[in-house]
């Protein structure tokens, strides 16, 4: 069955805390931050970008599934921070982790889902036969306007998946996808950071979309919240997926351990993908886990995920979400947005 | 010809932040449940007034008369619409009172509406600060919070006001929107909550202040002596009042008093041959919780500088002496701008027809409403009897 043969992930070693961004804008209390449910966010360095962060991830993630990179015959980077308006993450990428040039690739985009979107496509190519293994990578470094609600989320980092039929330590046994025109959260071409509709995102949104991606799973898979032992929502904060978790009568237990948010921020395309990495790291073989990556404009992709026993021989090899969680090094918001870019006389 | 004019029925669309209804399905839906709630023949109605701050900037849409008339189907009666800012509802029913009164119209259809959830925070709060003076208000930065904030900051160093009494109005409206199934907030909201919300413009916080809604309410009024045609349990306007004062706050000699509001209530008061102990119910407009404070004072429930006091004793509460706000008020059932003051109405209405189910404040006969326009620049008060 059509699977996952390998992961990796990748995270900035730079933190800001969210509190010291209230500060900057006049929160002091902290009240903001503590709401959200985000304390740190994940800050690129200077000298990093989608693609030196998809790079990394994928490759960890093709050491993890000890295949030969000539093997793999799609790369799909999904992103909306792109380093380039037109020109493929992609190829460079592939380029980077020593796939041949007999390869289709292609960039992608929808909003935090495009790395889910990706997963999706390369399944389809495996399970025809059109290629053996594909690279779908969900990885950004995300624009929050100062000020705005979004800079105390907006983080950066990666995860690489590779999908495959052979040897997979997870296989996926279903997909499922919620979409319409919905929008919620954009950037205009040319702008430097997106827009949003404030509440709007939530109910209408985040929830509307999430939340009829799971029903929707659990109806074509005949499964209940009960069949699973762990559940990855999209994290945009951490709010929203514990309320979301609530409302479809989700255990706190089976979805504590994928909220990677609260320590390194929304890491859009990157953020449900690494969610999935993290409980990949600690799940037991035949653990059931349940996804719904959410995509902005908006769109949910959904995801019934059982771990195999393939998965014990490949830990210890590349680090695991935990290690680039705990490895950081704080940053004031001055340096923070130094590195962002963020003061204009810089240019 | 009558003194009074008739409320055969009333109408309201559940307030709230209404992402799958524009303008058109929210005043469709209150002229609805008017028309439905009054029994009577659309080809009875031969008029109808809409009451609308903003919809231009708000939604893009405009002449707001002619597309209520459309939408309902009431065929080629004239429609007008009418804008006092936040007293724009009380401003269409004042309209329509005085058109059945003259002669002119003898059963109308009255809507208030406001579709405010479309256009971001910014924009909804630039398009709010157009009510206040914007050439030396609104230009400068005085957003609305900040002018209530003077007049709280003010009422509190001549009266004594404390914080705590700020947070007492939203404690007692959200308690009695608990009951209201059309309110936009059902719940009850703690003291402490309150006090500890976030800051909008020291002294008053998010919680001090009326939500951001979309919503509708609609009235079918008539002449006196038609209303019995229609239904058995009408309810009379008996007296409309309306005052002005002076567009900016700095223009006043006291900004703890709204002197609109003191001379609109003592002559609708007067008009209806009434005092104030003979009120068993009022609508009193709570855009921020200093507001509800002062016009606790103004329409005579207390001495100046006693309205925190006031609410203190729950004197204003369900079962107190003078019922505020029984609807849960601006601050929890919604403040759709244009809405509001016919909301007010269909309030009082249901309370005096006993239809208020568990918020249902026993036997009341008289309900006022007050419904203001920017920090007080307009003052509409009604009077209603059973």
């Amino acid at each position: 069955m059509v699977g996952i043969v390998g992961y990796g992930v990748y995270v900035p070693r730079y933190r800001i805390k969210t509190t010291d961004i209230a500060e900057v804008w006049g929160d002091a209390s902290g009240r903001i931050a503590k709401g959200l449910g985000v304390f740190e966010k994940s800050v690129p360095g200077p000298d990093e970008d989608v693609t030196t962060i998809s790079v990394e991830a994928a490759r960890n993630a093709v050491k993890r599934a000890q295949i030969d990179p000539r093997d793999i015959e799609a790369v799909y980077v999904g992103s909306e921070s792109h380093p380039y308006a037109v020109k493929p993450t992609g190829t460079i990428v592939a380029e980077a982790i020593g796939c041949t040039h007999d390869m289709t690739c292609a960039d992608l985009e929808f909003a935090c889902k495009a790395g889910t979107a990706g997963i999706q496509m390369a399944m389809g190519l495996v399970k025809s036969k059109m290629i053996k293994i594909g690279l779908a990578i969900g990885s950004d470094t995300a624009q929050g306007r100062p000020g705005d609600a979004l800079e105390y989320s907006a983080a950066a980092g990666g995860a690489a998946f590779l999908i495959g039929l052979k040897n997979p330590l997870a296989t996926i046994e279903e997909t499922v996808s919620f979409t319409t025109d919905t929008p919620d959260f954009w950037r205009r071409e040319g702008e430097d950071f997106p827009s949003h509709g404030a509440r709007f995102t939530g109910e209408p949104a985040y929830f509307r979309h999430v939340g009829e991606g799971a029903k929707s799973l659990f109806r074509k898979t005949k499964t209940t919240v009960d069949d699973y032992d762990y559940f990855v929502f999209h994290m945009p904060n951490g709010k929203f997926p514990v309320a979301m978790g609530r409302q479809l009568g989700v255990p706190p237990e089976k979805l504590e351990d994928s909220l990677v948010v609260r320590q390194i921020g929304n890491t859009y395309s990157g953020s449900a993908m690494i969610g999935l990495a993290r409980i990949l790291d600690i799940a037991k073989p035949g653990s059931k886990i349940f996804m719904v990556a959410y995509g902005s404009g908006a769109g949910s992709d959904a995801f019934s995920i059982t771990v195999e026993d393939a998965i014990e021989e490949r830990r210890g090899e590349v680090p695991t979400v935990d290690d680039y969680v705990e490895r950081k090094t704080y940053v004031d918001y001055a340096t923070y947005a130094k590195f962002r870019r963020k003061i204009k006389a810089l240019g | 010809m009558s003194n009074r004019v008739a409320i055969a029925g009333v109408g309201m669309a559940k307030f709230g932040e209404l992402w799958d209804k524009n303008l058109r399905d929210l005043s469709l839906e209150a002229g609805m449940y008017a028309i439905f709630d009054a029994g009577v023949p659309g080809s009875d109605i031969d008029g109808m007034v809409i009451g609308n701050m903003s919809a231009g900037r708000f939604t893009g849409q405009e002449h707001l008369g002619a597309l209520a008339v459309d939408q309902g189907g009431l065929g080629h009666i004239p429609a007008y619409s009418v804008e006092a800012a936040c007293a724009s509802g009380g401003a269409a029913i004042r309209h329509a009172y005085m058109a059945i009164k003259s002669g002119v119209h003898d059963c109308m259809l009255v809507l208030g509406a406001e579709k405010m959830s479309d256009v971001n925070q910014t924009e909804a709060m630039n398009t709010i600060s157009v009510a206040s003076d914007w050439e030396w208000e609104g230009m400068f930065g005085a957003t609305f919070p900040a002018l209530y904030a003077f007049m709280a900051r003010r009422h509190m160093k001549e009266y004594g006001t404390t914080e705590e009494h700020l947070a007492l109005p939203t404690v007692k409206n959200h308690a009695n929107a608990v009951h209201n199934e059309l309110a936009q907030f059902q719940r009850a909201v703690p003291l402490k909550v309150v006090m500890g919300s976030g800051m909008l413009a020291d002294p008053l916080r998010v919680l001090h202040s009326a939500p951001i809604t979309d919503g509708a309410a609609g009235l079918v009024m008539c002449r006196e002596d038609l209303v019995k045609k229609y239904t058995d349990t009408p309810v009379y306007i008996e007296t409309s009042k309306q005052r002005s004062d002076t567009l900016a706050l700095h223009d006043r000699k006291s900004i703890t008093t709204f002197n609109s509001v003191v001379s609109s209530t003592k002559s609708a008061l007067k008009a209806a041959s009434l005092e104030l102990k003979d009120i068993d119910v009022l609508e009193l407009h709570d855009s921020f919780s200093i507001g509800e404070i002062m016009l606790t004072e103004d329409v005579g429930i207390c001495e100046k500088g006693q309205g925190g006091k006031t609410l203190e004793e729950g004197i204003t509460e369900i079962g107190g002496k003078f019922p505020v706000n029984t609807s849960g008020g601006l601050k929890a059932r919604g403040h759709p701008i244009g809405a509001t003051g016919v909301a007010q109405i269909v309030e009082l209405a249901l309370q005096l027809r006993g239809d208020a189910d568990k918020r249902q404040v026993d036997g009341a006969e008289k309900g006022l409403a007050v419904n203001i326009g920017g920090t007080g620049a307009t003052s509409i008060v009604h009077i209603v009897g059973r």
